[in-house]
C-alpha cells in the first residue's frame, strides 16, 4: 500500500511537470493569436511560391521582447508581400534540429531559425539539404555552407548610444547595468553601454551586475532579482539603469517607479510594452535590436533572390539596431547622440565589444 | 521456532518471487492491458479536448499517424527514445528497490559534463576513447547519484528530497565550472561550448544525422538491466528489500547495502543518458544541452511499469509523440496536446494501477482470511 502511494504521489509530480510545460504552450498559443489581430496595414494576397519557416527556439511567442520581435517581421513579410510562413516552436533542446528538418521538408524555400542554440542542428539540416536556404539570427559557426546567412546585430552600437543617453541625463555621475545570462552576447552589451557613458563623461561610476551564469535560463526570468539589485544601486546614488535581460527587465523597472529614478530598456521598445502610464515614466530610452526589420528584409532578399550567405550585420548604417525616444525624454540631447549615431557610422568612434 | 520463522519468511520470499517474476500469466496481462487502457483513454481524453477546441480529432490522429509513420519520423522517434529509455532503466532500477531517483536529471548532466571535459583531453584509438567516455559518465553519474544514497543510509534523509535539491545543486556546479575552467571560445561564435571532443571519440550514426549507434549501447544497457534484475541472486535480493524490507532484512539482506548499491547504479546509467547528444550531435558540452531526460525518463518508466519490454514500448511512445509535434504545428493544431495526451497517459496509468492493485490486495486478503478463519471456526 504505501509503495502504491508513494507511485501515485511521484506519478503526480512527473504529470505536473507536463502540464505545467502545456500551460506555458497554451500562454504562448494566446499571444499568437494578440500577435496576428493587429494587422491593420493592406494586405497582399497569399504568394503561394513564397513560402518560409520561422524557428522560434524555446519561448516562442509571446515572450514581450527578441522573439515577438522576431515575429512582427514576419508578420509584416505574411502582409506586404504574401508570404506563407509556417511556425515552429521548439519544446526542448532537442527539437531544434528536427524542426529545421521538419520546416525543410515541408517544402519551406527559406527556413528561419531565432537565436543561437540552432547552430548544431542548422549545420547538419543546411549541409543535407543545399537547395534550401537557411538564415539564423544571432548564430555563428564557422566554415559554413553557401545556402546559410547569419542576421548579426551591433548591439553593442545601440548600447554605446543609450550608454550616452544615460550618462548625459545622470546628475550623479552613477549609473548601473544588469545583464541575463554573463555570455559573450550580453557582455557586448555592457561594453558598448559603459564606453558610451564614458565618452561623455570619463569619471562616470558604472556598477555591473550578471543575473546568472551561461546556460542559467533563470536569469532571464527573474525581475525580483533584477529588482533588488536596482534598488540597492539606486539607494546607492545611482539613477540610470540598463538591464539587458529578457523578461527580468521588468524588475528594474519596477525599481526604478519605486525609486522615482530612470531605467534603460532592451531589444524592443519598452515604453511601448510597459504595463503602466506610471512605468512609462521612468523609461529613459530603450537600445532597440530590430529582429523584424531583419527577419522582413531577409524574406524580402529571398523573394527578389539576392540573398547573400554568410554574416549579414544588421547595425546603426541599415537601422538594424537603434535606441528609442518614445516619451520625448531625449529631447534636450537628442542632437549630441544624432551626432554620436554619425560618427559610430563613419568609423570615427569604433564601439568595442568586450568589456 | 526459529524453524517457523524461516519458514514463514521462504513462504513470503517465494511470494515475492512469484509476484515480480511474473510467474502469474494474469499479472502480466493486467498490468499490459492497464497501461494500454491508460493510453487509449489519453487518446479519448486528449481527442475530447481537441474537439471542444474547435479542432477535429480525426484530423489531429491521422495527421499524427501520417507525419509520424514516415521513414525519417520514424528514425526520430527511435533516436528520441534512446536516452528516454536510458534514463527510465536508471529510474527503474531505484523503483525496484522502491526508492525513487529524481535526480536522475542532475546525474546525466553531470555524466555528460565530465565526459566532454575528460574525453576532449585525452588522445586513444576509437574503441578506448569511447570506452573511456562512457566510464567517466557512469563514474560521474554514480558518484552523484551515492551522495543521497548515504545521506539516506546514514541520517536518514528522503532521497526524494535529496536527489531532487541535487538537480538543482548540478545545474549551479556545472554553470560555474562551465563558466571559469571549461569554456572553449570560437571567435565570431555565442554558442560557446567546452573543448570539441577529437574524433577519435565521435560515436557513427546509423543513419547518416538520424539515428547514432548509441541505440545499440541502450539496448545493452536494458538487457544488462533484464539480467541483473530478474536472473542474478542480486536482483532478486533487490526486488525482494523493494517489496517488503522487513521481510528482506530477516532474510539477511542488508537494506542498506541494497540502497546504496541500487542508487549508485541507478546514477552510473543515468550518466549514460545523454551520450547521444555528446557523441553523436553536439561533441561538446554546452549551455543549448538537452534537459528532461531525467524526469521524462520518470514517466517512461511509470508507463512501462519498469519492466525493460514495458521500457522500451513506452520511450518508443514517447519518442513518436515528440516527433510528431513539429508537424501538427504546421498543421495549426496546438503541439500542447501532445502534453495533454502524455500528462492524462501518466495519471490514468496511476489510477489504474491503484484500482487495479486494491482489488487484487482484496482478494487475496480476503484468501488470507478465508484460509485463516476456517481451522479457527473449526477448532
Amino acid at each position: 500500500m504505501r509503495k502504491s502511494k508513494r507511485f501515485a504521489a511521484i506519478a503526480l509530480v512527473a504529470t505536473f511537470g507536463l502540464v505545467a510545460a502545456a500551460c506555458g504552450d497554451d500562454k504562448t498559443a494566446t499571444t499568437t493569436t494578440a500577435a496576428s489581430g493587429d494587422t491593420t496595414a493592406s494586405t497582399v494576397a497569399p504568394n503561394a511560391d513564397l513560402k518560409v519557416g520561422l524557428a522560434f527556439d524555446t519561448g516562442g511567442r509571446g515572450d514581450g521582447t527578441f522573439n515577438d520581435s522576431a515575429a512582427r517581421g514576419a508578420d509584416q513579410a505574411t502582409k506586404e508581400l504574401g508570404a506563407t510562413v509556417d511556425e515552429l516552436e521548439a519544446t526542448t533542446a532537442e527539437d531544434r534540429q528536427p524542426n529545421l528538418e521538419t520546416l525543410t521538408s515541408n517544402g519551406d524555400g527559406l527556413v528561419l531559425s531565432v537565436g543561437f542554440a540552432f547552430g548544431d542542428g542548422l549545420a547538419v539540416v543546411a549541409k543535407a539539404n543545399p537547395n534550401t536556404k537557411y538564415a539564423n539570427v544571432d548564430g555563428f559557426y564557422p566554415d559554413a555552407p553557401e545556402n546559410v546567412t547569419f542576421l548579426s546585430f551591433a548591439a553593442e552600437q545601440a548600447s554605446y548610444l543609450v550608454g550616452a543617453a544615460a550618462a548625459l541625463k545622470s546628475t550623479t555621475g552613477h549609473i548601473g547595468f544588469i545583464g541575463g545570462q554573463e555570455i559573450d552576447l550580453i557582455k557586448a552589451f555592457e561594453a558598448g553601454y559603459t564606453a558610451g557613458a564614458k565618452y561623455i563623461n570619463p569619471d562616470i561610476k558604472v556598477d555591473v551586475k550578471y543575473l546568472g551564469a551561461a546556460g542559467d535560463n533563470a536569469a532571464w526570468g527573474s525581475p525580483d532579482k533584477a529588482k533588488e539589485i536596482a534598488l540597492g544601486w539606486y539607494a546607492d546614488g545611482a539613477d540610470v539603469i540598463y538591464t539587458a535581460a529578457g523578461g527580468s527587465g521588468a524588475g528594474t523597472i519596477d525599481a526604478a517607479v519605486e525609486a522615482g529614478k530612470w531605467a534603460i530598456g532592451v531589444d524592443s521598445d519598452q515604453y511601448l510594452t510597459a504595463a503602466s502610464p506610471d512605468q512609462q515614466k521612468h523609461i529613459l530610452t530603450s537600445a532597440i535590436k530590430r529582429v523584424d526589420n531583419a527577419v522582413f528584409l531577409t524574406i524580402k532578399a529571398f523573394k527578389e533572390g539576392t540573398l547573400k550567405g554568410g554574416f549579414q550585420m544588421f547595425d546603426l548604417s541599415n537601422d538594424g539596431v537603434g535606441y528609442a525616444t518614445s516619451g520625448g525624454y531625449l529631447d534636450d540631447v537628442k542632437d549630441k547622440l544624432e551626432a554620436i549615431k554619425a560618427d559610430i557610422v563613419s568609423g570615427k568612434i569604433v564601439v568595442p565589444t568586450k568589456p | 521456532m526459529s524453524e517457523s520463522i524461516n519458514e514463514s519468511v521462504d513462504t513470503a520470499v517465494s511470494k515475492l518471487q512469484r509476484l515480480f517474476k511474473g510467474s502469474g500469466q494474469q499479472s502480466v496481462l493486467i498490468t499490459l492491458a492497464s497501461s494500454l487502457a491508460a493510453v487509449a483513454i489519453a487518446l479519448v481524453l486528449a481527442g475530447i479536448l481537441l474537439w471542444a477546441t474547435g479542432k477535429s480529432p480525426f484530423d489531429a490522429y491521422s495527421k499524427m499517424l501520417e507525419a509520424g509513420l514516415t521513414n525519417d519520423k520514424l528514425l526520430e522517434t527511435v533516436q528520441r527514445a534512446t536516452p528516454l529509455i536510458v534514463a527510465a532503466v536508471a529510474v527503474a532500477i531505484g523503483f525496484k528497490m522502491n526508492l525513487f531517483n529524481i535526480g536522475v536529471e542532475g546525474q546525466y548532466l553531470m555524466g555528460v559534463f565530465w565526459a566532454a571535459v575528460v574525453g576532449a583531453y585525452v588522445h586513444l584509438p576509437s574503441v578506448l576513447h569511447i570506452g573511456l567516455i562512457f566510464l567517466v559518465a557512469m563514474a560521474a553519474g554514480a558518484i552523484w547519484a551515492a551522495i543521497p544514497a548515504i545521506l539516506k543510509v546514514k541520517k536518514g534523509v528522503n532521497e526524494v528530497i535529496a536527489t531532487i535539491m541535487l538537480n538543482t545543486i548540478t545545474l549551479s556546479i556545472i554553470d560555474w565550472l562551465f563558466q571559469e575552467k571549461f569554456r572553449h571560445e570560437i571567435p565570431g561564435q555565442l554558442d560557446v561550448k567546452t573543448k570539441l571532443l577529437p574524433t577519435t571519440a565521435w560515436l557513427p550514426d546509423l543513419v547518416k544525422n538520424r539515428l547514432s549507434s548509441f541505440v545499440f549501447m541502450a539496448l545493452v544497457v536494458v538487457i544488462v538491466f533484464w539480467l541483473i534484475v530478474y536472473k542474478s541472486k542480486f536482483g532478486f535480493r533487490l526486488r525482494a528489500s523493494g517489496a517488503n524490507a522487513i521481510a528482506a532484512r530477516t532474510a539477511g539482506i542488508s537494506s542498506n547495502n541494497m540502497i546504496v548499491t541500487s542508487m549508485v547504479m541507478s546514477g552510473a546509467i543515468a550518466g549514460l543518458a545523454g551520450m547521444t547528444y555528446l557523441l553523436s550531435t553536439s561533441h561538446a558540452y554546452g549551455p543549448t544541452r538537452p534537459e528532461g531526460y531525467g524526469f521524462n525518463g520518470i514517466a517512461v518508466a511509470l508507463l512501462g511499469r519498469n519492466h525493460p519490454a514495458g521500457i522500451i514500448v513506452a520511450g518508443l511512445l514517447w519518442g513518436f509523440l515528440d516527433s510528431v509535434a513539429g508537424p501538427l504545428q504546421i498543421a495549426k493544431i496546438p503541439q500542447s496536446i501532445v502534453l495533454v495526451i502524455k500528462a492524462v497517459i501518466l495519471l490514468t496509468v496511476v489510477i489504474v494501477n491503484e484500482v487495479v492493485g486494491r482489488r487484487v490486495a482484496k482478494r487475496t486478503a480476503d484468501r488470507t482470511a478465508a484460509q485463516l478463519t476456517l481451522p479457527v471456526v473449526a477448532a
